[in-house]
């Protein structure tokens, strides 16, 4: 288990409670009075430390190193059913973003989303979680043939943006995520969102049009990273906590906005605490909005969701 | 030896009467060109020696662009708020006031339909001055509102593009402007009305990561950089040093993201050109 630096009291706790429990075990001295009350003091440490965390707290539980990932989502939440596509029929097939059908129950689902690695040469392989446009281009082409067959869309948003690389501008990249976006707005088929880690700007948003934009709890999704906000606007990556609360790039200031639809709760302590219970959660979610969705025309689908984000913004008129 | 001794000491010139050249006379060019501000005016604010286009707003290009210079504002009143009450090392509401009272606009957009050649047409023009031509809620809003008055009127729609990306200060709710335009931009696109996207410099970022890149034409200007992440930060990412032209008008020509480049002079023309083509009128003079 890895902790974050202000994990670390729970850490001391777990580890506490482990050395009583072997205690216990292994003589016969009654331990279970103290056990519970470090189990009690641990719990206590927990509720204190995760229903307060700051902008930047959350920012770091959505990259937190053991956090599931899309295709971990994916697969716990169709098994067998998911059969991966591959390929943007143009270019390339970029690992970065995935993509393919699956069941949830009886329904078949399109599942598309940014795939990240779990240790150094994954990362490599899946680029960080940052896709090229090739990648959005997949995305866009497994969204077209969904659509052609009536297949309703789900996709995970995990990114820390769109790769800002030399080939990716000689292949335009903002041509391919604005084309998806335009694209997504007008989707004949349900298309529900969530965002499962990090929501960074317009490489999330290229695959980000939803009629419902989920967020677990401890996912961040704003126009910017904290840190690359703090570099712009304060000159200086000193200000990443700063920034991220001035963002209100959380589930609970996203949810205020209306910007999102609806939050995901997460176990105690994050969704790599209780994986199989996060993927319940998000399952029954999907599932949930789908029963909704499925029940209206293919225009009124359209028009309710353009009608959502023409709703978008604050201004004075 | 008197007639040269100082009568009076000091110095008596008030400040409002000193004979300094004004500002905006003269206009230099990267090169290193000088050009006399009404000659630059005249030549569509391109320096002549060097064919330099020189960044103007959307005063000087709906000059350029309707007739007469004859066109009604559209939605000239909407004005940003600050709904996260954001501050970076200044209040949100303190940099657009003074962003407003430098340049003396409202936001980083202006709409406004009129006629070209002789037909009506709408324009929504960034002006790079307002917060680095920054998108956020108003100008997101300006622009669906600027494509639903062509959607309506069943008129061509033209967007001027000079932007360094979504407005950080109003962060997600900037993101979501891009969706927000697209989906005027698809409800156009249904209606078969032509959008022709003019990107100038600089268009990067969001814009160009929405209704920049989605023109039935994307058209550019020579030399205008475009691109979606910045020019510093691909450099920072790859550690590779840029290619020369990376990300110009002319690369992305090459690289198939605009229809065509056009010289400020052709502008009204080539666009009117495109119109009449593509909606199957007769070419107007």
């Amino acid at each position: 288990m890895e902790y974050l630096e202000f994990e670390l009291p729970i850490k001391e706790l777990e580890e506490q409670l482990q050395k009583c429990k072997v205690i216990g075990e292994e003589s016969d001295v009654d331990v279970s009075e103290t056990c519970t009350q470090i189990e009690k003091k641990l719990k206590e440490a927990q509720k204190d430390i995760y229903k307060n965390l700051t902008a930047w707290q959350r920012v770091q539980m959505s990259r937190h190193p053991e956090r599931p990932y899309t295709l971990d989502y994916i697969h716990a939440i169709c098994g067998d059913s998911f059969l991966e596509l591959h390929g943007d029929r143009g270019f390339k097939d970029d690992k970065a973003m995935i993509g393919g059908l699956g069941k949830i129950g009886d329904q078949s689902f399109m599942f598309i989303g940014q795939q990240k690695g779990y240790n150094t040469k994954t990362r490599q392989y899946r680029n960080f979680g940052m896709a090229n446009p090739e990648g959005y281009r997949k995305a866009l082409r497994l969204m077209k043939s969904a659509e052609k067959f009536g297949i309703p869309v789900v996709t995970f948003l995990d990114t820390p943006g769109a790769y800002p690389g030399l080939e990716a501008e000689e292949r335009g990249q903002g041509e391919a995520i604005a084309r998806n976006i335009l694209e997504m707005t007008r989707l004949k088929v349900p298309v529900i969102t969530v965002v499962v880690g990090e929501g960074a700007s317009g490489g999330a948003l290229g695959i980000g049009v939803g009629d419902v934009v989920m967020m677990l709890e401890n996912t961040w999704y704003s126009v910017i990273s904290p840190e690359s906000c703090s570099s712009i606007l304060w000159r200086s990556w000193e200000y990443k906590e700063q920034a991220a609360e001035a963002l209100k790039l959380t589930a609970t200031d996203m949810k205020k906005l209306k910007l999102v639809d609806e939050i995901i709760k997460e176990p105690l302590g994050g969704a790599h605490r209780d994986r199989t219970k996060t993927f319940t959660s998000v399952s029954n979610a999907i599932t949930k909005h789908y029963e909704v969705l499925k029940k209206l025309s293919q225009k009124d689908l359209v028009a309710q969701r353009m009608e959502k984000y023409l709703e978008m913004g604050v201004y004075k008129d | 030896m008197s007639w040269f001794k100082r009568k009076t000491k000091g110095i008596t010139t008030t400040t409002e009467e000193k004979k300094d050249t004004p500002k905006g006379l003269w206009y230099k060019s990267p090169t290193g060109k000088v050009v006399d501000a009404e000659e630059l005016e005249k030549n569509f604010y391109v320096s002549p020696e060097d064919g330099y286009h020189v960044r103007i707003g959307s005063k000087e290009y709906f000059e350029i662009l309707f007739d007469d210079n004859t066109f009604k504002e559209l939605d000239k009143n909407l004005d940003s708020k600050d709904p996260l009450k954001f501050e970076d090392t200044k209040k949100y509401p303190a940099r657009l006031k003074a962003a407003q009272e430098k340049t003396n606009l409202k936001d980083a957009v202006r709409c406004a339909v009129g006629k070209s050649k002789g037909k009506d047409l709408v324009i929504a023009c960034m002006d790079f001055a307002f917060i680095g031509g920054s998108m956020g809620s108003v100008v997101g809003e300006k622009i669906a509102r600027a494509a639903d008055y062509s959607l309506k009127n069943n008129l061509p729609l033209m967007v001027i593009s000079k932007s360094g990306g979504a407005r950080m200060m109003e962060a997600a709710l900037s993101l979501m402007q891009l969706a927000k335009t697209s989906v005027k931009l698809a409800q156009l696109a249904d209606a078969g009305i032509p959008y022709i996207s003019l990107c100038t410099d600089p268009t990067t970022g969001g814009t160009t990561a929405s209704f920049a890149m989605l023109g039935d034409i994307n058209i550019s200007e020579p030399g205008a950089l475009i691109g979606f992440a910045g020019p510093r930060i691909v450099r920072d990412t790859t550690g590779k040093e840029l290619p020369e032209g990376f990300q110009t008008a002319e690369f992305l020509l090459e690289h198939g993201f605009l229809d065509f480049i056009t010289l400020r002079k052709d502008l009204k023309s080539k666009v009117n050109q495109y119109i009449d083509l593509i909606t199957n009128q007769p070419l107007r003079a």
